[in-house]
């Protein structure tokens, strides 16, 4: 394997959480990210799975440093982000792109298509201004815009259009790893798929990397080479996304997969749900030893001692279970 | 380097469909509204007559004709005359002037303190922002009749020290207002994506921040004109504001108040003006509020 082009060591985002005014006490930290290593190859397309408050987005925000890295490594093609300095960030974001959750909020509402996508073209001088509405028609051609709309204002176009637009704005800078934070869950489920396959095919043709975040691993296992589920800021499973989805390892994983529903009616009824009691532990006060020990249909008392590491299992796996051998 | 209009000839074939922005957009809502329309027309009728109105007539504002007192509405002087023999039309263009140039003056002034001091505060957070909104909350407490009284023993009674009276309180509302909607606008992922694209901040506040902050602010730009007018008409009703022979609405408002037993007119025209004013710009305003409010618009 090739040397990836972007690589997390140990990752944190840890959230000082202050009270009082003028003279704020540090009464806690809330543990966003906690510890992620994570590497992805050129043309990988990488899921990243997790309920609600996991951390996926504070992961996607703190590679694109657009929150403050606690601890750890973010390298992108050699150069570690975390400790870039403004000049060297700014180079590097030409690489790196990033597709918001929600296209209604992701686009200036008093920007038109070409003004939205003309700006990173003209502040990164990524080519001479004459030839920018060129370049703006053709990204809109790219992601399946007609470009006589590029004098539109996003209230005009659809969820699905308007995620296009936010798809051709990441693309403006040709970069090399765009990382997608639930790039449709904010759209209708027709909408979905059309956008899942856009993202798809322009990776192939761009020879694109993906980071391709989502709550829900049956959008994910279409689109993914490989699959990292996450579990309170730290990842407890890794590995080649059909793998990972037919063969859970670890317990969360395995519950996550029960919750696919299936098209048919007769395997549908008959699929056994695993269902976890409880909700996720709050990220301030994690429990002790493994993080999911609370809802672990499978957790003993040597689960409470120390939080199990992401361990290799297998060629291609890694999964962060103390008792793998034994469930 | 703005990203506007692309120059023509376009590598489209077919023709480039022109989008309704949203402040055009705005602009078809308002024009629906009737009182909205109304309140334009009588302010620019208003203003107009105002600045104009007083070149067209024959008399000045401290002219007085003391054999003719208070002259009933009518003949040579339409809306009559007060007990001194002063044109009342002509006072009240003039006064008007007083007024509407108050009102637009501390606002303004109202305007840019507040818009600069709040979007700093909201922009930059943290203990700057607590200390800025502290120090207002302390401005906010103080007793504003005092406030301008004690200027006026200081400094004597002028005008200009009265817009800057008037706007130095109100600037603390529009502060407050564009802080929370910088703050707001801040937190949203367009704001995000411009600096993933690694936009300056300059370049984010201008372009991004502030044109999404700019309705709002119109708002209550329309809105503070009428509560400063009415402001500097209690000052002149207190004494404390405009000193005759100079007129202002207030002062009108105050001297036929004093004789509305027996001259009724003296009362009835100026309040009638005034009133009318206040109502145009608070329909101008609650109308601008609904055509540019995002969340009533078609997203």
């Amino acid at each position: 394997m090739s040397s990836p082009i972007l690589e997390l060591t140990d990752v944190k985002t840890h959230f000082p959480i202050s009270s009082g005014f003028l003279f704020r006490r540090h009464v806690g930290t809330v543990k966003a990210v906690d510890g992620v290593t994570l590497s992805v190859q050129r043309g990988e397309v990488l899921g990243l799975v997790g309920e609600s408050g996991c951390g996926k987005s504070t992961l996607a925000r703190t590679i694109m440093q657009l929150v403050p890295t606690t601890a750890g490594a973010v390298v992108l093609q050699g150069r570690n982000l975390a400790a870039a300095t403004t000049g060297e960030l700014l180079a590097a974001r030409r690489d790196l792109q990033m597709v918001f959750q929600d296209p209604y909020a992701s686009l200036n509402p008093r920007m038109t298509v070409f003004a939205t996508l003309a700006e990173p073209l003209l502040v990164h001088r990524v080519c001479p201004p004459a030839d920018v509405p060129a370049r703006v028609a053709e990204l809109m051609r790219t992601v399946g815009l007609a470009p006589r709309f590029m004098q539109k204002y996003p209230h005009e176009f659809s969820g699905g259009q308007r995620q296009r637009i936010a798809i051709a704005r990441a693309l403006a800078l040709e970069p090399k790893v765009i990382i997608a934070d639930e790039p449709v869950s904010a759209l209708d489920v027709s909408i979905q798929a059309q956008i899942l396959n856009l993202l798809a095919q322009l990776c192939r043709k761009m020879n694109l990397s993906l980071i391709f975040i989502a709550h829900d691993l049956s959008v994910v296992k279409h689109i993914s080479d490989r699959v990292a589920v996450m579990y309170l800021g730290k990842i407890v499973e890794l590995g080649p996304a059909l793998d990972v989805i037919e063969h859970p390892r670890h317990p969360y994983t395995r519950a996550l997969v029960s919750a696919i529903p299936t098209p048919n009616p007769d395997v549908e009824r008959a699929r056994q749900r695993i269902m976890l009691p409880g909700d996720p532990p709050s990220p301030i006060h994690p429990p002790a030893g493994c993080a999911f020990h609370p809802r672990c249909p499978h957790a003993q008392e040597k689960c409470q001692l120390a939080v199990p590491p992401l361990a290799p299992d297998g060629p291609t796996r890694e999964v962060a279970c103390g008792r793998l051998s034994e469930i | 380097m703005v990203a506007s209009s692309p120059p023509l000839p376009l590598p489209v074939t077919e023709p480039i469909e022109r989008g309704l922005s949203p402040w055009h957009d705005a602009w078809l809502r308002l024009r629906k509204n009737k009182l909205a329309v109304f309140g334009m027309a009588a302010l620019a009728v208003t203003t107009l007559a105002c600045v104009l109105g007083p070149l067209l007539m024959h008399y000045g504002y401290e002219e007085q004709n003391l054999d003719l007192g208070a002259a009933r509405p009518g003949g040579a002087h339409w809306l009559g005359t007060d007990t001194l023999g002063r044109d009342l039309l002509v006072r009240l263009l003039y006064g008007g002037r007083v007024s509407l140039g108050v009102g637009l003056a501390a606002t303004f002034v109202a305007l840019t303190i507040g818009v600069v001091y709040g979007a700093i505060a909201g922009y930059f957070g943290g203990k700057l922002d607590a200390v800025m909104m502290r120090t207002v909350d302390i401005m906010y407490s103080l007793p504003f009749p005092i406030f301008v009284i004690l200027l006026m023993v200081f400094f004597g009674r002028n005008i200009i020290l009265l817009f800057v009276a008037i706007g130095a309180v109100e600037w603390l509302t529009m502060a407050r207002i564009v802080r929370g909607q910088v703050m707001a606008i801040k937190k949203m992922e367009f704001i995000e994506a411009a600096r993933a694209l690694g936009l300056g901040r300059r370049r984010i506040i201008f372009r991004h921040i502030l044109p999404n902050v700019l309705g709002p602010i119109i708002v209550y730009t329309t809105l503070t004109i009428p509560g400063v007018m009415l402001l500097e008409a209690f000052l002149s009703f207190l004494g404390l504001g405009v000193q005759p022979p100079m007129s202002s609405w207030g002062v009108l408002i105050k001297d036929g108040a004093e004789k509305m037993e027996e001259f009724s007119w003296l009362l009835i025209f100026p309040g009638a003006v005034f009133s009318l004013t206040l109502f145009s710009l608070n329909f101008l305003g609650d109308g601008l509020r609904d055509a540019l409010d995002v969340r009533s618009s078609k997203d």
